[in-house]
């Protein structure tokens, strides 16, 4: 049998107003009738949410069911599907529907306010459109001097989300989408009949990082955000379609500005990667790019000062500075396009002549850089496709709801409804892991990788090729657990993923911003693929030896064998350690700082580049699954240069230009370069270190992660979405927390925190849980690094 | 006519503490339970198929073809649920029902949830009525006493377990899916079909929902045989039904009669109408079914007739008025009800509830136009078959009918700006000539 006899065999054959058409079965009436081209109103319908058929707008008439029998009254035709020989008339066709459909306009806009002119959806709004399109000119109702139900307005139904009563229209997509979609029931419809309403429990706040969505499918004005209400109007903006910043899934978002401000950001629609939903993050966070302390200019030191330069003079004076510190390691950060990593990457190589390059920001180890080598570069393991297609998907330190939303989505999809199974490697049951009822298996920081080796004698965990094993990116410290993994992932046949947590991570692996890799996977160590990227990058040869990673950029730094830094966008508080961080920051000889924002590194640098944001280049973000997405420049914005201009600027005063001084040449020469087909490295068998709980001298472990919502320097000027982040807790287990009380003060090698205890029945009494970067500098600034052991002592006034 | 009656369920209601188990047993309760228990559950179908049995909630679908419906390979629990969430205006026959005699309730649950298979039955009453709910209770726990309910009913192998659950006081409520809502501890609002209750019902598991009176009934057909409760009532709607006669007759009360019985001779043996009045209009099953009038004394009160009349049979919950009332009024306060009533999921009854009740009021003092009516009319029409559920349809029915036949009535009301009734004397305490 041919696929497209398989095709034709699940082809639903009807007649919408006289037209033939073939949809698949199961197919819905109002989504068949836009395959002839006819547009059904509709208000509760949405193709991503379970029929509902409450706003009864989208009447049609069916003189033929399929079975030669007429249907005694107009149907919904968002709950119904097709049958083979059915024969539905729309409004188009059919006085009877067509009157229905006035009828019910009719209804839904007697109770609503017609504030049109005052509301924000005047312009994009459904119930506006229909109301022209299926509705009468005139009200009966306001003729007939009927009486409104009023509300008082708005009412918040979180720190961001208002409620205005009055125009809603009962529809019921805010609730389906918290229930069905975010998993997060924290609003309702109370009261009934005119009086019906959405409420919320006053004891549980609408606490959902997806809340943001409801405002998107709001049919009317009803739900608005306290970021945009009565901020511009539709018909003024500009929309850009472009790629949200603040993961690695490479969501598609739309930015709508006008006159060169970002004044919102709205969900994309791409099915195969984030579908119709963002997280409050993606949406909301964008506050940072219009802070006080963006800088505009480029700055040099003089007389320890900075002072205003032209971009000549800097290159200039950066380019003299590097070549006089000596050997230089650069450290580009995370949060790059593919191809401002491939200029970080190109200019280590042929500017500065040094492997000394890491994206890596954050903990890291050898172990990791090997196992991106051998198994996630070039390597497109999962996709979101296979995650709602998976019979089971295991997670390896990754909590998908806090650092990889459109995941958590997906995964929660795919229970829901292919009831897919979720296992968890954490050190507890997270909400999140609930939403996706999913099942724990419990593992303290730092013993992962024996818990991941046991899996495999487990006979109630069925991993096979069509699973997803996910592993995050903390386990890069969790000795052995990458190489436990890809054990796992090669025994047992499944689907293999990094999930990084930034999104210029993956590109960043990609253009070969590692110690050990050259740009496409190609292995430093391996000579054909350094001949191979020598030719490309039109050089004579490339450092033949690894270079340093992050860790030992900064270590050399500090004790002078390094004498300059390149840093590009790496928060101190973000690193193995902050303190070395910085230390190494005073001592080396010479700093070039790349940033958007004034921070730590631009205070201490001798040259500072202001570079531009998402918003104003081009570029390309690859997902956490391997795929590229490109997006284009919003704003032509002269204040700053991507990184790849002001790289290409320095390397040319240095002698040694890049070969690219554009985002666009910069993409074509890495495409140019492509992947290296050659053998890739392979991952040694990683000697076994002993885990290091330190359940010795009544220490217990430090597990930790980072929340959506934190301190986090890209959510700055964003007090609305901060105000809907989770409260900070310290979790403990239940019989720690009877020995501590309701505060509970920790005590690490780097400092000490203060958190109120939330009880954790799951978590092992010796491991401890906090937020790593929603208290103070963070948990690897303030506390201890993770993993390790830390002292809890009750902290009640 | 002492014959005309045929009191079955009703027959022990003047029994001295006729709600005892003992009374009940003594009358001969209990027994068709253990002829049942010792027949094939199938046969039990059958025999509720063949007695013509149609539901007494009002829509009179066919009992056993009900019971057919659940699919017995299902793995799933199966689920007999009893709706006693009566709560029509003008319907009251569950709630004496389950007053005098709840017992035949608990046998006809017994006997039913045997036939479908399940082991688990859920009797809804209207939260109202707590007096109801304690009695039904009693007697569940009485039957569990005599081992008429828990594990192995009377040695059958056969386990049963009665839950009496109360209603939060919505109308809505009685509509089978919302009923099934409020039973998971939900908001009581209809649900999508398909799945119907049978395939997916109760924790989406196979699941029949009946009438209390419809349940009620079933001891006396494997009793007394299906031919003996097919012999009674007309060709298509066979068997008794409690009529339950409200408003202007000289004795308001339940009569128990052959489907089929006309209304001139249910006002016979009430006493015919209050003294000095004539009949004006009446509902035939509650006021969600269309009004009808003088002229329809004769049609026989079985579905086909009431349905060929342009009503419908309901649950025979006849409200009977007379001249002196207001037909405007009477269909304000109705509406009213309905608008109170709408539990808000769907546009046509939830915002065309709260318009008919201002049309109407405007109408009821005097105010608009002519033209007002056709708006009624049309409103009315673009809610009927519009609605999620039956609720919005009911609304309509007082007002088209009433405009049906009482137009001029309307119309007298704007001409002579203002009710021209005195609605003092449409009360049951009115005294002729007092005011």
């Amino acid at each position: 049998m041919t696929t497209s006899e398989i095709s034709k065999t699940d082809l639903v054959t009807l007649t919408i107003d006289g037209v033939q058409v073939s949809v698949p079965a199961g197919t819905l009436i109002i989504r068949a009738a836009e395959q002839v081209g006819v547009q059904i109103p509709r208000f509760c319908d949405h193709p991503l949410l379970d029929p509902v058929g409450a706003c009864r707008q989208c009447l049609v008439d069916v003189p033929d069911a399929g079975n030669g029998r007429p249907m005694p009254k107009p149907q919904a035709s968002c709950t119904i599907p097709v049958a083979e020989g059915m024969v539905v008339n729309t409004q188009a066709t059919s006085e009877v529907a067509d009157k229905a459909q006035q009828g019910i306009m009719e209804f839904l806009l007697i109770n609503h306010p017609l504030d049109c002119p005052v509301c924000d959806k005047g312009g994009e709004c459904p119930l506006q459109n229909q109301a022209m399109s299926n509705g009468r000119g005139e009200s009966r109702f306001a003729g007939s001097g009927g009486v409104k139900r009023t509300f008082p307005k708005p009412i918040n139904i979180s720190a961001q989300v208002l409620l205005d009563r009055e125009r809603c229209v009962l529809c019921a997509r805010c609730t389906r989408f918290s229930e069905q979609i975010a998993g997060d029931p924290f609003i309702a419809m109370v009261e009934r009949g005119a009086l019906q309403q959405v409420g919320i429990y006053e004891k549980e706040p609408f606490e959902s990082y997806f809340a943001g969505n409801t405002i998107q499918i709001c049919p009317v004005g009803a739900l608005t955000s306290a970021d945009y209400r009565f901020r511009s109007r539709p018909f003024d903006l500009v929309s850009t379609p472009s790629v949200a910043e603040h993961d690695a899934c490479g969501a598609a978002i739309r930015v709508d500005h006008r006159r060169g401000q970002v004044m919102r950001r709205l969900s994309g629609n791409d099915p195969e990667v984030n579908e119709e939903w963002i997280t409050d993050k993606d949406r909301f966070a964008f506050g940072y790019l219009r802070t006080d302390d963006r800088l505009s200019y480029p700055q040099i030191r003089e007389d320890g000062e900075l002072r205003p330069a032209s971009w000549p003079e800097a290159f200039a004076v950066a380019a003299r500075g590097l070549a006089s510190a000596g050997s230089v390691g650069v450290l580009p950060g995370g949060r790059l396009t593919a191809e401002d990593a491939y200029a970080y990457s190109t200019f280590a190589r042929v500017a500065l002549g040094t492997n000394d390059v890491d994206f890596r920001s954050r903990p890291l180890s050898q172990e990791e850089a090997d196992f991106l080598a051998a198994e996630v570069v070039l390597r497109q393991g999962a996709t979101y496709a296979d995650l709602e297609a998976a019979t089971s998907v295991l997670l390896v330190g990754l909590e998908p709801e806090e650092e990889a939303g459109t995941i958590f989505l997906r995964l929660r999809k795919a229970n829901r409804g292919r009831r897919t199974r979720v296992w968890s490697v954490a050190p507890f049951t997270s909400n999140g892991l609930r939403k996706t009822g999913g099942t724990l298996i419990a593992a303290k920081p730092g013993a992962e990788a024996d818990v991941v080796a046991g899996l495999a004698h487990r006979t109630d965990i069925e991993l096979d090729s069509a699973s997803v094993i996910l592993v995050g990116e903390r386990m890069a410290t969790s000795p052995g657990t990458l190489t436990a993994v890809a054990r796992l992932a090669r025994t047992s046949g499944a689907k293999l993923a990094w999930v990084p947590r930034r999104a210029g991570d993956r590109g960043a692996l990609e253009a070969g911003c590692l110690p050990t890799l050259l740009p496409g996977g190609r292995p430093v160590t391996d000579p054909t693929a350094r001949v191979d990227a020598a030719t490309a990058w039109g050089v004579a040869g490339l450092p033949d030896q690894p270079g340093r990673d992050a860790d030992a950029i900064v270590a050399a730094a500090a004790s002078g064998a390094l004498g300059g830094l390149v840093v590009g966008g790496v928060d101190p508080d973000d690193t193995a350690d902050p303190a070395a961080f910085r230390a190494a920051l005073e001592a080396a000889h010479f700093v070039v700082a790349l940033e958007q924002r004034e921070t730590d590194v631009t205070r201490v640098a001798d040259v500072v580049f202001p570079v531009a944001p998402v918003t104003d280049k081009p570029g390309t973000f690859v997902t956490w699954e391997g795929r590229p997405r490109e997006f284009d420049a919003v704003f032509v914005n002269p204040h700053a240069l991507p990184d790849a201009r002001v790289l290409a600027g320095i390397a040319e005063e240095l002698g040694r230009p890049l070969g690219f001084r554009t985002s666009a040449e910069a993409h074509a020469r890495m495409v140019e370069m492509g992947p290296w087909d050659g053998d890739r490295a392979t991952l040694p068998d990683a000697p076994t270190v002993a885990s290091t709980p330190g359940e010795s001298d009544g220490l217990v472990s430090l597990a930790t992660w980072k929340l959506m919502l934190d301190n986090g320097s890209m959510q700055d000027g964003e007090k609305y979405l901060r105000a809907t982040a989770r409260t900070p807790v310290c979790r403990v287990s239940l019989t720690t927390a009877r020995a501590l009380g309701a505060m509970v003060t920790l005590e690490g090698d780097r400092g000490s925190i203060t958190l109120p205890v939330e009880v954790t029945d799951d978590l092992a009494d010796d491991v401890v849980w906090v937020p790593a970067n929603s208290t103070g500098h963070g948990v690897l600034a303030d506390l201890a690094s993770p993993g390790s052991g830390v002292r809890l002592k009750g902290a009640d006034q | 006519m002492p014959d005309t009656l045929t009191p079955v369920l009703t027959s022990d209601w003047a029994e001295d503490q006729s709600w005892k188990l003992a009374t009940y047993e003594r009358g001969g309760g209990y027994r068709a339970l253990r002829k049942a228990l010792a027949m094939a559950p199938d046969d039990i179908i059958t025999a509720v198929k063949d007695s013509g049995l149609r539901g007494r909630g009002g829509a009179g679908f066919p009992t056993g073809m009900k019971w057919g419906f659940i699919p017995q390979d299902n793995p799933k629990p199966k689920y007999l649920v009893v709706n006693a969430d009566e709560s029509e205006p003008g319907t009251c026959k569950d709630i004496p029902l389950m007053m005098a005699t709840p017992h035949t309730l608990v046998e006809g649950a017994i006997i039913s949830s045997f036939a479908i298979r399940a082991n688990t039955a859920f009797i809804y009453v209207r939260g109202e009525v707590v007096h109801v709910i304690r009695r039904v209770q009693a007697a569940v726990a009485e039957a569990y006493a005599a081992g008429h309910l828990g594990k192995d009913i009377h040695g059958s192998g056969y386990d049963l377990d009665v839950v009496v659950h109360a209603g939060a006081g919505a109308y809505i409520c009685g509509e089978e899916t919302a009923l099934l809502e409020g039973l998971e501890g939900r908001r009581g609002q209809p649900r999508l079909r398909p799945p119907f209750p049978a395939v997916a019902g109760l924790y989406a598991s196979p699941t029949v929902i009946n009438n209390v009176e419809s349940i009620a009934s079933v001891p006396s057909i494997i009793g007394n045989g299906a031919d003996w409760f097919a012999s009674m009532g007309t060709e298509k709607s066979k068997g008794f039904g409690i009529f339950s006669l409200s408003g202007h007759v000289a004795k308001p009360g339940q009569y128990e009669a052959p489907l089929g019985i006309t209304l001139r001779t249910l006002i016979e043996l009430a006493g015919g109408m209050r003294q000095g009045h004539e009949l004006k209009f009446w509902t035939p099953g509650g006021s969600s079914t269309p009004i009808l009038t003088g002229e329809h004394l004769d049609v026989p009160l079985d579905f086909e007739a009431v349905g060929a009349a342009g009503s419908m049979l309901g649950t025979r919950a006849l409200q009977i008025f007379d001249d002196t009332t207001c037909v405007v009024r009477a269909v304000l306060r109705w509406t009213e009800f309905y608008k109170h009533e709408s539990c808000g999921k769907c546009t046509p009854c939830r915002e065309g509830t709260w318009w008919l009740v201002q049309t109407l009021t405007n109408l009821e003092k005097g105010v608009g136009r002519e033209e007002d009516l056709d708006i009624l009319l049309d409103q009315c029409d673009n809610i009927l078959g519009r609605a999620f559920c039956a609720l919005g349809d009911g609304a309509t029915s007082p007002i088209s009918s009433s405009i049906q036949y009482f137009r001029n009535e309307y119309l007298q009301h704007l001409s002579e700006g203002g009710c021209p009734f005195d609605p003092v004397a449409s009360t049951l305490f009115a005294v002729e000539g007092v005011r």
